[in-house]
């Protein structure tokens, strides 16, 4: 790594700030904007950057919506636990296959990896219908169940586990195991902690998944008190190409990006270490 | 029991060692191998009684596996199998699936114009995209990884947020860039920069829809293939750049081409791989730009057509073929990269 300070140095620099700042604009005017007061959001020539910021849109937000069918909060908090259980039950069965992928030799076990490799492939939006008719036909419809237990088992997320523990050296679970610990104490003293950095990363993807996604509620609720968050964002609104309440739209589209930012700054470092292992081989 | 002990694999003594020692998860398995004995039908003797007795040695770790296996199979791989059968059906949710043989095939391919149109803007969003998205996701993480450590960590923020924004949120602030009257930022640009005379309408015009889609998609492309390749650039031993120096490599690009490049090849392998499926599955920014049906279909793409008729007509055996025929595109062109990828 050269840390010298040359030309090209300085190229680099700039060229990285440029695209930096570039691709930060939209986010800022996101914000911006959800702190503009009315006579500033309809002013024209346009303006960027808000100049009396004001929390109004946000209590907005919840009054406009707090007279309506359901209150703004039911949307935050169905989505926070469909997002909190597709998480924590995705990163529990996860490391407990990785586990065995990784470190046992059973049978099998090479295909079931092939298995996981081939669902990198394609997008799980393709295996819509099925999984509908599945949810429907079980009469789950409406419940929490429905939009969660499709999207548990996480192919990338458990592609990315299974690689991370394979590179973990066998002595310490050799150790173990001669101290006397089952597969299940080895699993939980010694390979949960070391997965650390890939259950971050795990997180971090279903969460982002799973939190932005507004496909499940739309397709899997239809009744307005088991709609998420995006759902609830699209309705405020107005559908498609309709600017309507600008301020409280960017007021919750600012409370709905908040979230997946702070979990990847929580998580980055993990997760780069996680990712150094990503490669695949043909 | 026929165990024929050939003398444990390495490996499997792991698992022989815990069956002795009889931690909790053996204690089950002990219990359940005298039951299952004498269930057993008669063994086949040979290589089927050897691969039964070895399964029958790592039943832990089947248990470990058998909640994500079960999940797995029943809305990951038996929905592949259901697609492909219904998609020779006619279905409607109300009656019984009606077999139809290749019909929603022929249909599709020869008299559903809007499908086709479809397959079209898909791949002209994809070809531009996926590529572009790809090389860009590269050098960046390629020049994050030529400046020190401790600035690192903001500018892959920087690039990585807008990929885990959602398209929902976002759509404020695109739908305000390229509203269609003088207010539109981008309008109100282009006016006073004199290189247009009116307001035009980007969300629209025929013309632009698939421009747009493309701009806001490269935007939010720099995902888990950047972060892949962020964390192999940074791992990349530094030996090899030190015996590359010794051996004439002078420059940043000569370092990059014959070091770089080959020693992240299996990150860049995942990388295309989340490339193709994400350039293939656009959908959602297409929905909340231009809506769904877009001015005459303008950015309707495949997901879009899948949705159309899977989720508003209700013709599941129809729209079951569309998955297929999308399936189909992503499994196979991913079977294309990783052919090209393998092979020097």
């Amino acid at each position: 790594m050269r840390r010298r300070i040359d030309f090209g140095g300085i190229a680099i620099y700039t060229g990285l700030t440029v695209l930096a700042l570039l691709m930060l604009m939209p986010l800022v005017y996101l914000a911006s904007t959800a702190f503009k007061p009315i006579h500033e959001l309809f002013l024209f020539p346009p303006r960027f950057f808000v100049m009396n910021p004001t929390l109004l849109n946000f209590r907005d937000l919840l009054l406009i919506t707090g007279t309506s069918v359901v209150p703004f909060s039911r949307y935050i908090f169905n989505s926070v636990v469909v997002t909190g259980s597709i998480v924590a039950g995705g990163v529990f069965i996860s490391a407990m296959a990785a586990y065995p992928l990784a470190k046992h030799n059973m049978p099998f076990r090479q295909h079931i990896f092939s298995l996981i490799v081939a669902a990198l492939m394609f997008s799980p939006m393709v295996l819509q219908i099925p999984q509908y008719l599945l949810i429907s036909k079980s009469g789950l419809m409406n419940t929490y169940f429905a939009q969660i237990l499709p999207f548990l088992a996480a192919p990338v997320g458990m592609f990315l586990m299974t690689q991370f523990l394979k590179q973990i050296p066998d002595a310490l679970l050799e150790a173990a195991r001669i101290d006397g610990a089952g597969e299940w104490r080895v699993f939980r003293s010694i390979v949960l902690p070391m997965l650390k950095p890939a259950i971050a990363t795990f997180a971090l993807l279903s969460f982002v998944q799973a939190w932005n996604d507004p496909y499940p509620a739309m397709v899997y609720a239809t009744e307005e008190d088991m709609k998420s968050l995006p759902v609830a964002i699209q309705t405020i609104s107005g559908g498609a190409g309709v600017v309507a309440r600008v301020g409280t739209y960017a007021a919750a589209s600012f409370l709905m990006v908040i979230p997946t930012m702070l979990v990847f700054v929580v998580t980055q470092r993990m997760v780069l270490q996680t990712m150094a292992h990503s490669g695949l081989k043909d | 029991m026929a165990t024929v002990h050939d003398g444990p694999r390495p490996a499997d003594r792991a698992a022989l060692a815990s069956l002795e020692r009889g931690g909790p998860a053996t204690a089950i398995r002990s219990g359940e191998s005298a039951a299952g004995a004498s269930l057993r039908p008669a063994p086949a003797p040979g290589k089927l009684a050897l691969l039964w007795t070895d399964i029958k040695k790592h039943r832990v770790s089947y248990y470990f596996l058998a909640p994500f296996l079960l999940l797995f199979t029943v809305f990951i791989v038996a929905p592949i199998l259901v697609s492909i059968g219904l998609s020779f059906t006619y279905y409607n949710i109300l009656e019984p699936p009606r077999f139809i043989g290749a019909s929603n095939y022929r249909l599709l391919f020869v008299d559903d114009d809007i499908f086709l149109q479809a397959v079209g803007i898909t791949l002209r969003f994809a070809i531009i995209t996926g590529p572009l998205g790809y090389m860009l996701a590269f050098l960046l993480a390629w020049l994050i990884s030529q400046i020190p450590h401790k600035y690192r960590f903001l500018y892959t923020l920087c690039f990585y947020t807008p990929s885990i924004t959602s398209a929902t949120a976002m759509s404020v602030v695109w739908l305000y860039l390229f509203a269609g009257d003088r207010k539109g930022l981008l309008n109100w640009w282009l006016i006073r920069l004199g290189i247009l005379d009116e307001p035009f309408l980007f969300l629209q015009d025929i013309r632009s829809i698939v421009p747009v889609i493309i701009a806001v998609s490269l935007w939010m492309s720099m995902g888990v293939g950047f972060l892949a390749f962020l964390a192999g650039l940074q791992n990349v031993p530094k030996e090899l750049y030190e015996a590359g120096a010794i051996d004439g490599v002078k420059h940043r690009w000569q370092e990059l081409f014959y070091i770089t490049i080959p020693a992240v090849r299996p990150q860049l392998l995942f990388g295309a791989v989340m490339q193709v499926v994400s350039s293939l599955q656009v959908f959602d920014v297409s929905v909340q730009l231009v809506g769904l049906p877009s001015p005459l279909y303008a950015g309707h793409t495949i997901l879009a057509h899948l949705y159309d008729y899977a989720f508003i007509r209700f013709e599941m055996g129809y729209a079951a073929a569309i998955a297929v025929v999308l399936f189909l595109m992503m499994f196979g062109l991913n079977r294309l990269i990783f052919h090209l990828f393998g092979r020097d």
